[in-house]
C-alpha cells in the first residue's frame, strides 16, 4: 500500500464523515426541544453525531477497502503476509481513542454542569407518582387558610414558561420515571423511607416554549405502565395564574365540605404503597 | 425396573418427583406443626409451590447421577473405577444422560441452548406482533409484560452467556491441547443445571398470576410485590449463576494448569484468552446476581425487607448489586464472541493477528474496566449524584480496549487473502459492522446528558440488541459454523449458510435502525401500547423481525440436515493452524492419542516453516531451540506449513 493510497483513503474517509454528518444534522433526533436545557443536550449529541460518523467512515472505508483488495482471486490458496503489528501503530489507536474520549467525557461534564445549574426564581413543584397515576403539588400556591391551609394539587401539570421548575419526585409504591421528551429531562421516583434522604430526588428544568405536551413514566411499573401519562401545559406567567386561582377555588370548594378530606388521602396514599 | 436404580432420565423424573414431594411435604408439615394456615396463597407466598422448585430439580440432578460419583466418595464406599462409560457418545441418547466428556457436553450446551433461543425469538414475534400497529390487538399488557421479560431472561441466561460456554467447552480443550476439561464430573454437572434454569423461566407461564413481569433487570420494589411468577425468575437466576460459576472455575483451572507442553500465555489462541477473561469475570460478578435474587427471593416469602423502603430497606441498593453482576455480564456475552472473531477472521484471511499481545491484553483492560462501569445504568435512577461523573468516565474509557480489537481485526484483514467462502467469515465481517454501530450508540449512552434523554426509552433497546444481537449472536452464529465440520463430521451447505446470514444482516438492521430514532423521539421501552406517532416504524421493524425470524427457521433446516446428511468434512477444512484442526473431525474420544507439543504462536500464516503445534506420533524435527516469543517463530526444517493430516 502506497502513500497514495492512503492520501486517497483518508479523503474518502472525510468525504464520508462530511457529507453523512451534513445528511444526519438535518433531523431533529430527539423531536422538538422545549426547555433551556434541551439545548446543550442536543448540541453535544450533535457533535457526537459528526464524531460518530467521523469513527464509522473509519471503520468502514478501510473495512471495504480491505474486502475489495485483498479479496482471494479464485484457486489463490496461499497466505498472506506474516505481519505480526506494529508497535506505533498500536499505540496511535490506543492513544488518540484515549483522547477523543476523555475530551467527550470533559464536554459532557461542562453540559451536565450547565443543564444542572440553578436559576435564583426557582418554583418548587412536587410531582408524585403512583401505579398509575400522576400528582402535581404547588408548595408556593396554598390552597385555605390556617391549620387546613394545603398546596395546590392537581393531575395536570401547568407551569409558567421561562421560569425554571426545581422538581421534587416521589414514588409511593414502585419506581416510575419523570419524563417530557421536549425538554430532555429524566429522573426515577424512588419509594423512599428511613433512610430516603440519600435519594438524590431534585431536579431543575426550564420549559422555554409554551405547548401542551405529554408526561411519560419511563420505568416499568406494572400493567398500566404504558398507560401512564399526564398532560402537561407550559403557559405564560398571566394563564398560569389563572389556571391557579381556578384550581384553587374548586379545591377549596370541594375541601369545604370534608375538613377530614386531606388526612384520609394520605391513608389511602399509605394504604397504596404495597 | 433397573431404569429407575441406575443413573439416567427414567431415575431422575423419580428424583424429580421424590424431591418435589418431599419439598412440598416439608413446607406442609411445618406449616402445620407451627399451627399457620397450610396454603398461603397470597400473591408473594406460595411456600409449597417454591420449595418443590428447588428440591425437584435437585432430585431431578441427584437422580440423573450428577452426584453419585462425589456421593460414594463422601460415604466412604469405593468409588467406581473410571470405566470411561459416561465419555463419548456413540448413539443420540448419550446425549441425554449424565456425560463427562467435554465434547458431549459441548454438544449438549449447545443444542439446549439454541433450544431456548428459538422459544425466546418465538417470543420475540409475539411481542413484535403486538407492537406492529399501536393499540392492544394480541395479548393484554401483563402477558406482554411477561413476555418481554421472559424474552429477556431466556436469551441472557439460558442462550448467550451459555452458548458461548458450549463453543469453548468443545474446543478449548482441543485447543490447549488438553484430553479433557479439568473437572469433567463439575463439567456434567454445570450443564444439568442449565436446563433447569430455563424450564424455571419457561414454567412461570403456567404459575398463578403469569409469568415473572418485572423485566429481566426485575427491579425492586416491582419485584418484590409482582406474583408468584417471579419467584421462578429468582430461582431460575441461581440454577443458570451456578451452572455459570461452575463452568468458569473449570476453564480457569483447565487454562491454568492443562495447557500442552509449550503453550505459554503468549501462544494461547486469542479465543482462550477471551474465556479466560470471561470466566474471570464470571467467578467474581455472578454470585452478586445470585445474591440478590436470593435477597428478592427472600423479600417475598420471608419478609426480609432488604428492598422495602418502608421498613428501612434500601430500594436503590437492588440496582446497584444487580448492575455490578449485570454490567460485567454484558463482557461475559460479548469477549468469548470477540475470541471467535478472531480465529475465524485470522484463519479466513490467512494473516496472523495484527498486534497479539495488544488484543489480548485489551481483553484484560476490558475485564479489569468493566467493574468500574456499572452506575451508568443508573444515571437518572436518584443514587448518589457525584458517582455519575467517575462512572461516565470509566465507561468512555472501556471503549479505548474495544477500539483496539476493531482495528486490530481490520488490520487482520490488510495485506491478507480473504476467502468469504465460509459463512462463519461472513458473521465475523458483518460482526464488525454490526457491532462499531453498537459501540458508537453505547458511548453516546456512557454520556450523561444524553443518557439522561435517552434512558430507559427504545434507544437502549436498540442499543443492546446491536451488541447483543449484531454482537453476540453473530459472533455465535460465526463459531457454529465455524467449527461445525469439526463437531459433526460433516460440512453444512453454504448456500444455505450465505441466505441465511444475508437474510439476518437485513432483518437485524432492519428491525434494530428504526429502534433508535422511535426512541430518541421518545417511545419508552416496556410498553404495550405506543403513541399512534410511533406506528409506522413499528410496522417496519415488526416486518423486519420477522425476516430476522424466518432467517433463523433456515439456519435450523441447514444445521439439523447437514448434521445428518452433509458431506464429510475433513479434519481441517479451513487450513486453520489450531490444535483442534489437527486432529480428526469429530475428534477422538480422547483428543489426543499423545499430547501435542506447543513450538509456536497461533496464527502464524505466511510464516515459512512456522508450526504452532507439532502431534503426537508425527516425525517432525525442531533443529532449532523453541522460540519463547509468539511471532518471533523461527524456521523449523522439516515440516512444512499447513501441514494438515
Amino acid at each position: 500500500m502506497t502513500r497514495a493510497t492512503y492520501g486517497k483513503l483518508i479523503l474518502v474517509m472525510l468525504a464520508i464523515t462530511v457529507v453523512s454528518s451534513v445528511v444526519l444534522l438535518q433531523f431533529e433526533w430527539f423531536g422538538d426541544a422545549a426547555s433551556e436545557q434541551a439545548g446543550p443536550i442536543d448540541t453535544l449529541f450533535d457533535v457526537m453525531i459528526v464524531l460518530s460518523c467521523f469513527v464509522f467512515a473509519i471503520v468502514m472505508v478501510m473495512f471495504a477497502y480491505a474486502l475489495w483488495k485483498y479479496r482471494a482471486k479464485p484457486g489463490d490458496e496461499s497466505d498472506g503476509k506474516p505481519i505480526h503489528g506494529n508497535t506505533r501503530l498500536e499505540i496511535a489507536w490506543t492513544v488518540i481513542p484515549t483522547i477523543i474520549v476523555l475530551f467527550g467525557a470533559a464536554y459532557s461534564w461542562v453540559i451536565l454542569d450547565d443543564i444542572e445549574a440553578e436559576a435564583s426564581d426557582q418554583m418548587p413543584l412536587h410531582v408524585t407518582g403512583q401505579q398509575y397515576k400522576w400528582t402535581f403539588e404547588y408548595p408556593e400556591e396554598m390552597v385555605g387558610s390556617g391549620d387546613s391551609a394545603a398546596p395546590l394539587t392537581s393531575d395536570e401539570l401547568h407551569v409558567p414558561v421561562d421560569r425554571q421548575l426545581e422538581v421534587t419526585v416521589e414514588a409511593l409504591d414502585v419506581l416510575h420515571s419523570f419524563w417530557v421528551p421536549e425538554w430532555r429531562i429524566k429522573r426515577d421516583l424512588v419509594p423512599s423511607g428511613p433512610g430516603g434522604d440519600e435519594i438524590d430526588d431534585t431536579f431543575v428544568v426550564t420549559p422555554n416554549e409554551e405547548g401542551t405536551f405529554s408526561l411519560v413514566c419511563t420505568e416499568l411499573c406494572g400493567l398500566g405502565h404504558s398507560t401512564m401519562r399526564a398532560t402537561v401545559v407550559v403557559e405564560s406567567q398571566e394563564a398560569f395564574d389563572q389556571w391557579v386561582s381556578e384550581q384553587a377555588q374548586a379545591q377549596e370548594g370541594a375541601s369545604a365540605g370534608a375538613t377530614e378530606a386531606s388526612s384520609s388521602d394520605g391513608a389511602a396514599a399509605a394504604a397504596n404503597g404495597t | 425396573m433397573s431404569a429407575l436404580r441406575n443413573p439416567g432420565l427414567g431415575r431422575a423424573g423419580l428424583g424429580f418427583a421424590i424431591g418435589a414431594a418431599f419439598g412440598f411435604g416439608l413446607v406442609v408439615a411445618l406449616r402445620a406443626i407451627s399451627g399457620l394456615e397450610i396454603f398461603q396463597t397470597e400473591q408473594t407466598g406460595y411456600p409449597h409451590l417454591i420449595v418443590p422448585a428447588i428440591t425437584g430439580p435437585l432430585g431431578f440432578l441427584v437422580g440423573l447421577g450428577c452426584f453419585d460419583y462425589w456421593f460414594r466418595w463422601a460415604a466412604g464406599k469405593p468409588t467406581i473405577a473410571e470405566d470411561h462409560s459416561q465419555h463419548g457418545a456413540t448413539s443420540w441418547r448419550d446425549y441425554f444422560r449424565f456425560n463427562t466428556d467435554h465434547k458431549v457436553i459441548g454438544i449438549q450446551y449447545i443444542v439446549t441452548t439454541f433450544f431456548f433461543f428459538l422459544v425466546g425469538g418465538l417470543i420475540a414475534m409475539l411481542i413484535r406482533a403486538e407492537l406492529a400497529q399501536p393499540g392492544t390487538q394480541i395479548v393484554d399488557p401483563q402477558t406482554y409484560n411477561g413476555l418481554f421479560s421472559t424474552h429477556a431472561a431466556l436469551m441472557i441466561f439460558v442462550f448467550v452467556i451459555p452458548v458461548f460456554a458450549g463453543i469453548a467447552n468443545y474446543v478449548l480443550p482441543l485447543m490447549i491441547g488438553a484430553p479433557d476439561m479439568a473437572f469433567p464430573r463439575l463439567n456434567a454437572l454445570s450443564f444439568w443445571m442449565l436446563p433447569m434454569a430455563g424450564l424455571l423461566f419457561l414454567s412461570s407461564f403456567l404459575v398463578p398470576g403469569g409469568a415473572f413481569d418485572a423485566g429481566w433487570t426485575g427491579y425492586a420494589p416491582l419485584s418484590t410485590g409482582a406474583p408468584l411468577g417471579q419467584s421462578f425468575f429468582n430461582l431460575g437466576v441461581q440454577f443458570a449463576g451456578a451452572s455459570s460459576i461452575a463452568t468458569a472455575l473449570n476453564f480457569l483451572v483447565t487454562i491454568i494448569t492443562m495447557r500442552a507442553p509449550g503453550m505459554t500465555f503468549w501462544r494461547m489462541p486469542l479465543l482462550v484468552w477471551a474465556n479466560l477473561s470471561t470466566s474471570l469475570l464470571v467467578v467474581a460478578a455472578t454470585p452478586f446476581i445470585a445474591g440478590v435474587q436470593f435477597m428478592v427471593l427472600f423479600d417475598r416469602v420471608l419478609h426480609t425487607n432488604f428492598f422495602a423502603a418502608a421498613y428501612g430497606g434500601d430500594v436503590l441498593s437492588y440496582q446497584h448489586i444487580f448492575w455490578f453482576y449485570s454490567h460485567p455480564a454484558v463482557y461475559i456475552m460479548m469477549l468469548p464472541g470477540f475470541g471467535i472473531v478472531s480465529e475465524v477472521l485470522s484463519t479466513h484471511a490467512r494473516k496472523p493477528i495484527f498486534g497479539y499481545r495488544l488484543m489480548a491484553l485489551a481483553l484484560i483492560g476490558i475485564v479489569v474496566l468493566s467493574y468500574t462501569v456499572w452506575a451508568h445504568h443508573m444515571f437518572v435512577s436518584g443514587m448518589f449524584s457525584w458517582l455519575r461523573v467517575p462512572m461516565m468516565i470509566t465507561t468512555l474509557l472501556i471503549a479505548v480496549p474495544t477500539g483496539i480489537k476493531i482495528f486490530s481485526w481490520l488490520a487482520t484483514l490488510f495485506d491478507g487473502v480473504i476467502h468469504l467462502r465460509s459463512t462463519a467469515m461472513l458473521f465475523a465481517l458483518g460482526f464488525i459492522v454490526t457491532f462499531v454501530i453498537g459501540g458508537i450508540s453505547g458511548v453516546m449512552l456512557g454520556m450523561v446528558p444524553i443518557d439522561i434523554h435517552v434512558s430507559d426509552t427504545y434507544f437502549i433497546v436498540a442499543h443492546i440488541h446491536f451488541v447483543l444481537f449484531g454482537g453476540s449472536v453473530f459472533t455465535i452464529f460465526a463459531g457454529i459454523y465455524h467449527w461445525f465440520p469439526k463437531m459433526t463430521g460433516r460440512m453444512y451447505d453454504e448456500r444455505l449458510g450465505r441466505v441465511h446470514f444475508y437474510l439476518t444482516l437485513v432483518g437485524m438492521l432492519g428491525t434494530f435502525i428504526p429502534m433508535h430514532w422511535v426512541g430518541m423521539e421518545g417511545m419508552p421501552r416496556r410498553v404495550a401500547d405506543y403513541a399512534s406517532q410511533f406506528g409506522d416504524w413499528n410496522l417496519v421493524i415488526s416486518i423486519s423481525s420477522f425476516i430476522l425470524g424466518i432467517a433463523q427457521l433456515i439456519f435450523m433446516y441447514n444445521m439439523i440436515v447437514s448434521w445428518k446428511w452433509g458431506p464429510r468434512a475433513t479434519s481441517n477444512p479451513w487450513r486453520a493452524n489450531t490444535i483442534e484442526w489437527q486432529v480428526s473431525s469429530p475428534p477422538p474420544v480422547f483428543n489426543f492419542d499423545e499430547i501435542p507439543r506447543v513450538v509456536g504462536g497461533p496464527y502464524e500464516y505466511g510464516v515459512p516453516g512456522a508450526r504452532h503445534a507439532i502431534m503426537g506420533g508425527e516425525e517432525a524435527v525442531v533443529r532449532q531451540p523453541e522460540p519463547a516469543v509468539a511471532g518471533a517463530a523461527t524456521t523449523s526444517s522439516g515440516s512444512s506449513a499447513g501441514g494438515s493430516s
